[in-house]
């Protein structure tokens, strides 16, 4: 193996790391953070079902951001949306062998990468030309949709135009690293940096701004069911103090019951 | 110190999303509280010496209790769906006041404390330390969000700058900067029992004065009772329904309903305020102990149940929040001692708590009772929803319950009804601009800003409807329109209660002595 691929099949398992041990981490904290009150924003729903398909609107459709900004959502949802298709047709890299019939449908979904892109340019357009949001936006905000855009145009150019990199080469590389048999990259510069960008955006998942992904399950305005009066909600460390009267206002205040 | 001079801003025809201008409500903020209300709240009278320290200890305390801090503060994305959605911002045009750029001035201290690339990379992700500027911008505006929960409804991932707003108060109230307004209130709902203070025999007083009016006025013998023991139903009402126009024709209202259903009802001397500023600064300790004193007076009354007037941040605590803190509500389990004790009282057939508009709605549905709508034809009405009845709470226990059940109310007392610009009301509503703690004259310059996206929606149905009255469930939005009605020309007094319309238009068929029935009487016999 050529010291350049032994270097990215070490950044493959690095960034992989700090991916996972990273998520796991945040997905355990904002899992076992309590939510002591009952919080769902309006339009709220009165039963789990109607929750269930309230998130499955706000993560497939962008419910509440199409209520709020088209704009916004239109290009969001190009990139979002893009992106999964281009993601679902990345699996034929590394499924090892010969691939199901499936992924003859997905031959298409390489245009996908054109929505992606789209939608980048613009969320990138509106960050620079439009005050309020430039005014919020830190140079981590810009850096975060250079960086896809460049994987993104990265992909198309290898895709679409005369510099296309060796798939077959790609292949046994991306399939290598799922069954330890690791083997040699091919080093066009496109795909080179194709693929470092990945790994960045892997590993700075878990410490960025892209921990939207896990937080909409997580977010009490969206994912609890409207019932405070039905049911009483009380978190672990709210019982605990009520039980053990552990308030101190009783001096000040006067004494509860 | 003298009240700032500043402009009031103009309504257009539509709401434009104003240009940036930075700074322009810079400030010193509300009024700050003295130790003589810090104190008794468990709060250092004063700025304390280590304040860095303990703010930063307070921030991870919070955002290990609350899954919202800590879910909210990594979420973000600035993605700017939020930036034009805040009153504050539309009326005011100071970028801090976009929900966004309000939160971040939480989130870039806890980048910097408690993230990894905030910590190492600080600039690349505007992280930022809790200086002394930083500590005078939360103060100052974290005093400019009335946690009306508006951007939340229109975030993608329902991140609620109200959360934010409210953990920063806390912080603020931990090392020894308490709104003065907010916490001399407090301390007097927390040991007299209501915000105003009202001790029992004034209370006492104020509702015998009440009921020899009412009499007066409509010929009924309509009760106002206090520490009525084994009454049906404990009314829990903000406390200036007691005093303050128009709310006091809310209350009589209420008890105009209650009369014609014939129930027996009563108030509470000990738990006479609805209110729980204790929401507004964040404390869950704080509103909790302001929630005992209504489940200690629904004890002692001994009633089976529990119901809460026009009041919108009251019913927000009291519909989503009661049952959590004090057990006012139902379904707890078996085991749950301290729940059990009060919901083994309450009768379940009703929902507990229960809104007084959906108890007059029920009646109205069982034709229990009748109006003369012609009384409010002198009007035509619109609905302002008040944003913690909207966007916090439920009524009727359908979908949307909130907004329905209060416009079918005033329809069924009012021929004349018109709502305003759809997306100014309902899951939408601007809110009045006095809410979450803002209700204090030393911020009137943003709480006029704020009010202007609702005026403008109502100077709408004014010109194009003939609009003349605008209704409110909410104590605080009743009180903010009174002052700042007139400064965008309106009347004043156009701001009525909803249960004001209910009290103008209901029959009272109940046995009545006076003149005009015993003139009718004799009519019929001389005929």
């Amino acid at each position: 193996m050529s010291t350049l691929s032994i270097i990215f099949t070490a950044l493959f398992y690095i960034s992989l790391f700090v991916f996972i041990v990273g998520m796991g981490k945040k997905i355990y904290q904002f899992w076992i953070t309590p939510a002591p009150l009952k919080i769902p924003t309006a339009p709220t729903q009165l039963t789990q079902t109607g929750v269930v398909f309230r998130m499955i609107r706000e993560v497939t459709l962008f419910e509440s951001l199409f209520r709020s900004n088209k704009w916004i959502w239109l290009f969001g949802f190009l990139f979002h949306f893009g992106l999964l298709l281009v993601l679902v047709r990345h699996l034929r890299y590394f499924i090892p062998g010969d691939l199901p019939e499936i992924f003859l449908l997905m031959q298409p979904f390489k245009y996908a990468a054109f929505a992606m892109v789209i939608g980048l340019a613009g969320l990138l357009a509106r960050r620079i030309f439009v005050p309020r949001i430039r005014y919020i936006s830190a140079p981590s905000d810009y850096l975060m949709l250079l960086m896809l855009i460049v994987i993104g145009v990265s992909g198309v150019i290898m895709t679409f135009t005369d510099n296309h990199t060796d798939v077959m080469a790609v292949k046994a590389f991306a399939s290598g690293l799922v069954t330890f048999d690791w083997a040699n990259l091919p080093t066009e510069i496109h795909f080179l940096v194709h693929l470092f960008l990945v790994f960045v955006l892997l590993a700075v998942f878990p410490i960025s701004k892209l921990l939207h992904v896990p937080g909409v399950f997580f977010s009490p305005t969206r994912n609890q069911v409207d019932d405070a009066r039905k049911k009483r909600h009380i978190s672990p460390w709210a019982l605990q103090q009520e039980k053990e009267h552990a308030v101190k206002l009783e001096q000040t205040l006067g004494k509860d019951e | 110190m003298a009240a700032k001079e500043f402009d009031i801003p103009k309504l257009p025809t539509y709401i434009e999303i104003p240009e940036l201008n930075p700074g322009v409500m810079e400030g010193e903020g509300p009024f700050k509280s003295s130790e003589e209300f810090q104190n008794p709240l468990g709060f250092p009278g004063e700025k304390v010496d280590n304040w860095q320290e303990v703010a930063i200890a307070k921030m991870g305390e919070l955002k290990s209790k609350y899954r919202s801090v800590q879910v909210f503060l990594d979420s973000c994305v600035k993605c700017g769906a939020c930036t034009d959605k805040c009153h504050y911002f539309l009326g005011s045009s100071d970028p801090k006041n976009m929900p966004v750029a309000r939160q971040d001035l939480f989130r870039s201290v806890y980048r910097r404390h408690f993230t990894f690339a905030g910590k190492y990379f600080p600039k690349l992700v505007g992280a930022k330390e809790l200086d002394d500027d930083m500590l005078d911008d939360w103060y100052n505006y974290f005093h400019q969000c009335s946690q009306c929960r508006r951007c939340s409804v229109f975030c993608p991932y329902g991140i609620d700058t109200a959360e934010i707003s409210m953990a920063a108060r806390e912080v603020l109230d931990a090392v020894g900067l308490g709104q003065k307004y907010c916490n001399q209130i407090l301390g007097k709902a927390l040991t007299v029992g209501n915000n105003l203070g009202l001790p029992e025999p004034a209370l006492k007083d104020t509702l015998l004065d009440l009921e020899e009016e009412v009499e007066e006025d409509f010929g009924a013998p309509v009760k106002y009772p206090l520490d009525v023991k084994g009454s049906e139903i404990l009314l829990i009402t903000p406390s200036a329904d007691f005093f303050a126009e128009p709310h006091i024709d809310g209350l009589i209202g209420y008890g105009k309903v209650f009369y014609q259903d014939g129930v027996s009802w009563t108030l509470s001397s000990y738990a006479s305020e609805g209110a729980n500023f204790g929401m507004f600064i964040g404390s869950y300790d704080i509103m909790r102990k302001a929630a005992l004193r209504i489940r200690k007076a629904a004890l002692d009354l001994e009633v089976s149940r529990v119901m809460v007037g026009e009041c919108g941040h009251a019913w927000r605590v009291a519909y989503s929040f009661w049952n959590t803190l004090s057990g006012v509500g139902a379904g707890a389990q078996s085991s749950d001692e301290h729940a059990m004790k009060l919901q083994k009282q309450l009768d379940h057939r009703y929902p507990q708590p229960q809104h007084i508009i959906e108890y007059t709605y029920d009646l109205i549905q069982r034709n229990k009772l009748e109006f003369d709508k012609s009384e409010n034809d002198d009007r035509t009405v619109t609905f302002h929803d008040s944003c913690n009845v909207a966007r916090a709470t439920n009524m009727g226990g359908i979908e949307g319950g909130q907004f329905i059940l209060p416009r079918e109310v005033i329809k069924a007392v009012c021929n004349n009804y018109v709502d305003m610009e759809r997306s100014t009301i309902k899951e939408s509503t601007f809110c009045c601009g006095g809410g979450g703690g803002l209700l204090t004259d030393d911020l009137m310059e943003i709480r006029v800003k704020g009010a202007m996206p609702r005026m403008q929606a109502l100077k709408e149905v004014e010109k194009n409807n003939g609009v003349d009255t605008l209704a409110a469930i909410c104590a605080i939005c009743k009180s903010q329109f009174t002052k700042v009605l007139p400064k965008f020309d309106f009347d004043p007094y156009m701001i009525v209660s909803v249960h004001q319309l209910v009290s103008n238009a209901i029959i009272l068929d109940k046995p009545q002595t006076d003149a005009t029935d015993a003139e009718q009487a004799q009519e019929a016999e001389t005929e």
